[in-house]
């Protein structure tokens, strides 16, 4: 069967091309979405990408939330369908209330530009089976409001619950809480990271092809259903 | 504004700019947004406190509050 993946674009999304290419070296069929219209087209999955969505207006991704596309988005994901959101697309996810927590602006007031090592603390989700618990992958990190922050007992429910997916290793980049870099919600189904593992599919284009292993997760995610 | 238990860096960032300035005394700055909106009389108090929730604020990390000024 061919799965298919679901790629959102909206003014000022980057990261679409590069989202749908790593479905594609997953061997799925990448399928364009677009912010206007509320048709997923009966994809089994979808990637909301980086970006500036909305250039950022008001908060990162807090118009974008509001699409037409996202409507859907939500009720589908509440059905359980695999979301992943990656930089912009975390931030509008934790802004469409389906991630908990919410990204400032970097605790060193910096664009953050540089490849980044972080470690797999959760390999249970829809993005993430094919990883090794504890494994550390080196992949993009470019954003300005990458501060993940939330509550003290939101963090405390992530942390007990294990629903850090990724975290920074070696130095802070951002001030995230516990150098938190990726979380899941409680069903392991949507995932959202700030670093950017679309750009790290093939050692051609990237500083590794560590990234592609989300993808590939999704896929036996689907396959297996 | 930024709640209390959150990190504000551009707060932060300001108030490490002041001294330098000459600016003596000032023990902390948090940096928030500010909206004016013109709105007729048909627009409630409750309206505009579900406007400030739900998109001009993120509850998460924001607080806020409504103000109503007569033109």
């Amino acid at each position: 069967m061919s799965v298919r993946v679901g790629v959102i674009t909206f003014p000022g999304t980057l990261d679409d091309v590069d989202a749908a290419r790593a479905a594609r070296y997953a061997e799925a069929e990448a399928v364009p979405l677009w912010h206007g219209d509320p048709d997923l087209k009966g994809v089994d999955a979808v990637i909301v990408p980086g970006g500036f969505s909305y250039g950022d207006y008001l908060r990162c991704g807090a118009i974008a939330r509001f699409a037409p596309v996202m409507d859907s988005v939500i009720e589908a994901a509440g059905k359980g369908m695999p979301v992943l959101g990656i930089c912009n697309g975390f931030q509008i996810l934790c802004e469409a209330g389906l991630l908990p927590g919410a990204l400032i602006r970097n605790s060193g007031l910096h664009f953050v530009c540089k490849d980044q090592w972080l470690k797999v603390e959760n390999n249970t989700t829809a993005w993430s089976s094919r990883y090794e618990l504890g494994a550390e992958i080196l992949v993009p990190l470019k954003s300005g409001e990458g501060g993940y922050q939330a509550t003290q007992s939101t963090v405390d429910e992530l942390e007990g619950e294990g629903r850090v997916v990724f975290r920074y290793v070696g130095d802070n980049p951002n001030g995230s809480r516990d150098g938190i870099a990726g979380v899941t919600s409680a069903n392991g189904r949507v995932v959202g990271l700030m670093p950017h593992p679309e750009h790290a599919i093939d050692a051609l284009t990237g500083p590794t092809d560590d990234g592609l292993g989300m993808f590939l997760s999704l896929m036996d995610e689907v396959v297996n259903a | 504004m930024p709640k209390p238990e959150i990190l504000d860096p551009q707060g932060q960032a300001v108030a490490n700019a002041l001294p330098r300035l000459g600016f003596e005394g000032i023990t902390s700055v948090r940096q928030g947004k500010h909206f004016e909106l013109e709105v007729d009389d048909s627009v409630d108090d409750a309206t505009l406190e579900k406007i400030a929730e739900t998109f001009l604020a993120n509850p998460v990390i924001e607080d806020w509050v409504v103000r109503r000024v007569e033109a």
